[in-house]
């Protein structure tokens, strides 16, 4: 109680740097904003709010851009609990355009649906916005609130054709598997506040001691909260709710939580392994390493026996998602700015491919009405454009130079190899041969797409809504560049200061 | 190694002009076949110029060191850089990669295979061309891996869309295999570019650094690239795509897999995997001649066996290709001679037979040995060529073959030093017998397809070379003659790049 009175009477509103959290008020407004105009405007001018949508997360990079030339590059606000660096600089900056490309795949789809369009608007912006906070958070209450922030939003997204079975099933295991891995990861986060005394994540790096009196219990925490973040990024075997949520969601949902979403809980997992728990690495390290191996693995071998397209790529992205740990399980040694930038490089590169994959889908099946693998039969004799821009975003998936997705596993194995040891050896190579693996389904596509005859014969063209083909020329000219000249992503991965930025 | 930079746009130039190319054709309209074939045209045979310019500016009297140099910051924070260059080993593939490609569009400006639409298929075989011409000309590892992986994708497609019956399985296979290898090679290259210090990935920095390398690194290091090159070659037990890509592949892309594609994996050895880890390029260097024998005699019996003229020829790529790795193997400037020239002659001898297989395909509707036949009566042109390549195949003196078989046979009795002599002079006797099969099985298919009375009667198509195979064969025909009379023309500028590149070995 004495604990608390002190602090009470010690309290003084803290200095706000209003600069710095530009993006985030920008994004707390339009959300507002998309939600009055929601209940004023008559059904027939509903399109007005994905404009809003759209023009909110334009507006809420400029302060991204604004912040990112400023001189002053590391800007920490109430006590070094939310610090704007250049790594959460680039993170805003990707979740920002990653969810305006998300607005253009979603405009036609919204429109065409019969449900409720403010409410999806207003829900993608939140989740959005939870994601921006994530990027700053350097705190595990601000962690823990970014994460909730993100995620409940996306619970209901999944959820949002209301009278689809489906859909209900995909809001519902995600929203039960959800809360269980947040439950986890709190009370680990309780057994850090226990040891630390502190929620800051550089004091917890600082008392985490391993071969200290309470080791058992600091060993138990790292693994809950490593635990609580696997299910956020569907790491095997914590993975199982992501083929049926991918499923049953909206597609534009599906394409948002196997990007965006789990981009963020990638993120929170970075900066909470490299800021807290860089003295519990013996304990992380190998679990880590044990789940990308699983994760490549389990994902891509069960991708290779899906017939339905969306669950194809929900494999597809579990295993996508064990290269981004691939560098993660070598992360508290000398290899840790690598690994950071390859977890950062992967990640801005698969948004690109991904979105632009579901683009492509989203297009296709306006005219198929259908997700099976076998309805693209064809495409590229009656839609070549489609059917190239496909190819592209799928061989990019499975790593082929010149296309955007080679510089992320390239980045990946470049940080096992400075890190040197056998086991980072033996990781890069089950790495090297899953990226074979993965080719089967991507060119198991491919092969429909090119090689098979058109179903029924069907051969009438498909009309791609201009939103669509916007985010498709985005995405596809992003996948060109980032493969031809990986420098410029590179550049914004290499953040050599990310761990000595906190202090501050 | 010396450094050349004069006229340093020449390469860039060369090797991205396919691609202004693709850009053009994709704004073409499909409908328009003509404007298709003729933009094709046009690019390649710029291209050529282009090449034909390299040449003329070549300097000859320093072929040992790399020209036209350009280096150019690429991926700075990978310390990657755009490093480009070329010298006697380099040269003669890249100019055959250019000519090569010419030739198939004009063959494929009469030939359009199975389902038609040229825009996708000239596309794909212009982006092929900057990736192969890339390949060669590449001084960075990050640069060398983009390009060689670059080709994949397009001869995946050309062979799953217009290639035969097996076609999308044939496709696959191949795409698998070569991605496993590359998968691995990358590794390899990261592996290396660490181990000297994480300080370049450029080829000529690598040379002079790998060495240092510990020797068990090196031979770990030097596994990783031998997957990768050796399926690509292909070398005996990494070979099975190969006879199944050839056969499905429209004939178009057999003549670019069998003239440029295999050549990326031996040319990776030459230029690579053995200078940068001498070393380990000591130890493994058994184990390769003992594959290449065992591939030389495999591919033998495999040719005996086949029914089919085009898996025969493939077979055979796996023979011939046997004898450039066991002249590879020896680590001498005289085996690797024999190699490099061997490489180039293969590409002109079995180019120029899987382009004789289309067109017995197309005319007689089958490839069946046993359904052909008398062609020297029916088709007397096409008989004869088919002849003159079959000798020049089977190593016939005063043809190009010859030369890359009797040295590489030769230098196995004297290996570098360091490699046992005995067993390299066993690999010299079991060699020396393949070329006795590689006479029977094809001088077999010779008499079995030309001569003799036709048989069918029901071929009111069969005709004899068009005007387009004969533009498209000539240039082929006079640079097997040509080479085999004066080999020199190769083995001079190839000899003093050799001698450069096998400096840690002593010559």
């Amino acid at each position: 109680m004495s604990l608390v009175a002190s602090s009470a009477a010690a309290w003084t509103a803290p200095v706000i740097d209003y600069h710095a959290l530009a993006p985030e008020i920008v994004l707390a407004v339009g959300l507002s904003v998309v939600l009055l105009v929601d209940l004023f405007t008559a059904e027939r001018n509903k399109w007005l709010l994905s404009v809003l949508t759209g023009f909110t997360l334009l507006g809420a990079t400029l302060p991204v851009l604004t912040l990112a030339i400023h001189d002053d590059s590391v800007r920490s606000l109430f006590e070094g609990r939310y610090v704007v660096d250049e790594f959460s600089l680039v993170m805003k900056g990707l979740f920002l355009l990653a969810g305006y490309v998300i607005v253009l795949l979603s405009s036609a789809y919204v429109e065409e649906g019969d449900y409720w369009r403010g409410e999806y608007w207003f829900l993608l912006l939140t989740s959005l916005l939870g994601m921006v906070m994530m990027s700053s958070s350097r705190d595990l209450v601000s962690v823990f609130v970014a994460l909730e922030f993100l995620s409940i939003p996306a619970y209901m997204l999944a959820a949002w054709r209301k009278r689809d079975l489906r859909s209900n099933e995909a809001g519902v295991k995600y929203f039960l598997l959800g809360v269980f891995a947040s439950a986890v990861m709190l009370y680990g986060m309780s057994l850090l506040y226990g040891v630390a005394n502190s929620t800051l994540l550089v004091d917890i790096g600082e008392s985490i001691d391993l071969d200290g009196d309470f080791a058992a219990v600091q060993a138990l925490a790292v693994v809950f909260v490593v635990v609580g973040f696997a299910f956020k990024v569907s790491a095997v075997p914590f993975h199982t709710w992501a083929p049926d949520t991918y499923e049953g969601a909206p597609t534009p949902v599906t394409a948002f939580l196997s990007v965006a979403s789990k981009a963020a809980g990638f993120i929170a997992l970075v900066v909470v392994l490299l800021t807290a728990f860089p003295a519990g690495r013996d304990v992380w390290q190998p679990f880590v390493w044990v789940l990308s191996a699983l994760t490549m693995t389990i994902g891509n071998v069960f991708a290779l026996r899906q017939t339905n397209l969306v669950r194809m790529i929900a494999y597809s992205s579990v295993s996508q998602g064990g290269f981004v740990l691939m560098p993660l399980a070598v992360a508290g040694g000398a290899a840790g700015d690598a690994a950071l930038r390859a977890v950062v490089v992967y990640l801005v590169v698969y948004a690109a491919t991904n979105l632009g994959m579901f683009g492509v889908i989203l297009a296709v099946s306006r005219k198929t009405r259908s997700s099976d693998i076998a309805s693209l039969g064809g495409l590229f004799s009656y839609a070549p454009a489609l059917g190239v821009l496909l190819t592209i975003f799928l061989a990019s998936l499975a790593g082929i130079p010149p296309l955007g997705g080679w510089i992320g596993k390239f980045a990946a194995f470049q940080a096992l190899l400075t890190d040197a040891t056998p086991w980072a050896y033996v990781l890069a190579v089950i790495g090297a041969v899953n990226s074979v693996i993965a080719f089967g389904y991507y060119g198991n596509v491919m092969r429909e797409v090119w090689m098979r005859p058109v179903p029924h014969g069907d051969n009438t063209p498909i009309v791609t809504p201009s939103s669509l083909q916007i985010a498709l020329g985005i995405t596809a000219v992003a996948t060109l560049v980032l493969g031809i000249l990986p420098g410029v992503v590179l550049h914004f991965g290499d953040i050599a200061n990310l761990v000595g930025a906190f202090g501050g | 190694m010396q450094m050349i930079r004069d006229n340093n746009w020449v390469l860039s130039v060369g090797t991205f002009l396919p691609m202004l190319g693709v850009i053009a054709l994709l704004v073409t309209p499909k409908a328009n076949e003509a404007a298709i074939k003729m933009v094709a045209l046009l690019t390649s045979v710029a291209t050529v110029i282009i090449g034909i310019f390299t040449l003329v500016n070549f300097d000859f009297d320093q072929a040992g060191a790399m020209q036209f140099v350009a280096q150019t910051d690429w991926i700075p924070v990978i310390k990657s850089t755009y490093f480009i260059g070329v010298d006697g080993i380099s040269l003669p593939l890249y100019l055959l990669s250019m000519v090569v490609t010419l030739l198939v569009v004009i063959y494929s400006l009469d030939h359009i295979p199975s389902p038609g639409n040229p825009k996708a298929f000239f596309i794909l075989m212009l982006i092929l061309q900057t990736g192969m011409a890339g390949t060669f000309i590449a001084q960075d590892l990050i640069l060398f891996f983009v390009f060689f992986e670059l080709v994949l994708l397009p001869m995946y497609f050309m062979i799953g869309v217009w290639g035969g019956e097996q076609r999308q399985y044939a496709s696959l296979k191949f795409f698998l295999y070569t991605m496993f290898g590359s998968a691995l090679m990358l590794v390899a290259f990261l592996a290396i570019f660490f181990k000297t210090g994480a300080e370049s990935f450029a080829i000529p920095y690598l040379v002079e650094n790998g060495g240092g390398i510990a020797k068990n690194v090196q031979v770990w290091i030097f596994a990783g690239m031998f997957i990768g090159f050796a399926v690509k070659v292909p070398m005996f037990p990494f070979h099975t795509w190969l006879p199944d890509a050839h056969t499905q592949a429209p004939t178009q892309g057999s003549v670019i897999l069998a003239a440029i594609l295999l050549k990326l994996g031996t040319y990776g050895f030459v230029r690579i995997a053995i200078p940068t880890l001498p070393d380990a390029a000591i130890e493994w260097a058994p184990w390769i001649g003992g594959l290449a024998v065992v591939g030389i005699i495999y591919g033998a019996f495999g040719c005996l066996a086949q029914t089919d003229m085009k898996r025969l020829i493939a077979f055979s790529s796996v023979a011939h290709m046997g004898f450039v790795m066991l002249g590879i193997s020896t680590l001498t400037s005289f085996g690797v001679n024999a190699a490099v020239f061997g490489m180039v002659a293969h590409g002109l001898i079995t180019g120029m037979l899987f382009f004789i297989a289309g067109s017995v395909k197309e005319r007689y509707h089958t490839l069946e040995i046993a359904k052909l036949g008398g062609m020297l009566t029916q088709v007397p042109r096409l008989g004869w060529i088919l002849g003159l390549c079959s000798m020049a195949s089977l190593g016939l003196p005063g043809l190009a073959g010859f030369w890359g078989e009797f040295p590489a046979i030769l230098s196995a009795y004297n290996p570098a030093d360091g490699l046992n002599v005995s067993v390299y002079r066993t690999y010299m006797v079991i060699a020396a017998l393949g070329t006795v099969f590689a006479a029977a099985y094809l001088l077999w298919l010779y008499q079995r397809t030309a001569f003799g009375t036709p048989k069918g009667h029901d071929h009111h198509d069969v005709h004899d070379v068009t005007t387009y195979e004969w533009v498209a064969w000539l240039p082929l025909l006079v640079a097997i003659v040509a080479f085999g009379v004066v080999p020199n023309l190769l083995f001079g500028v190839i000899d003093p790049a050799v001698q450069e590149t096998l400096r840690a070995f002593g010559g």
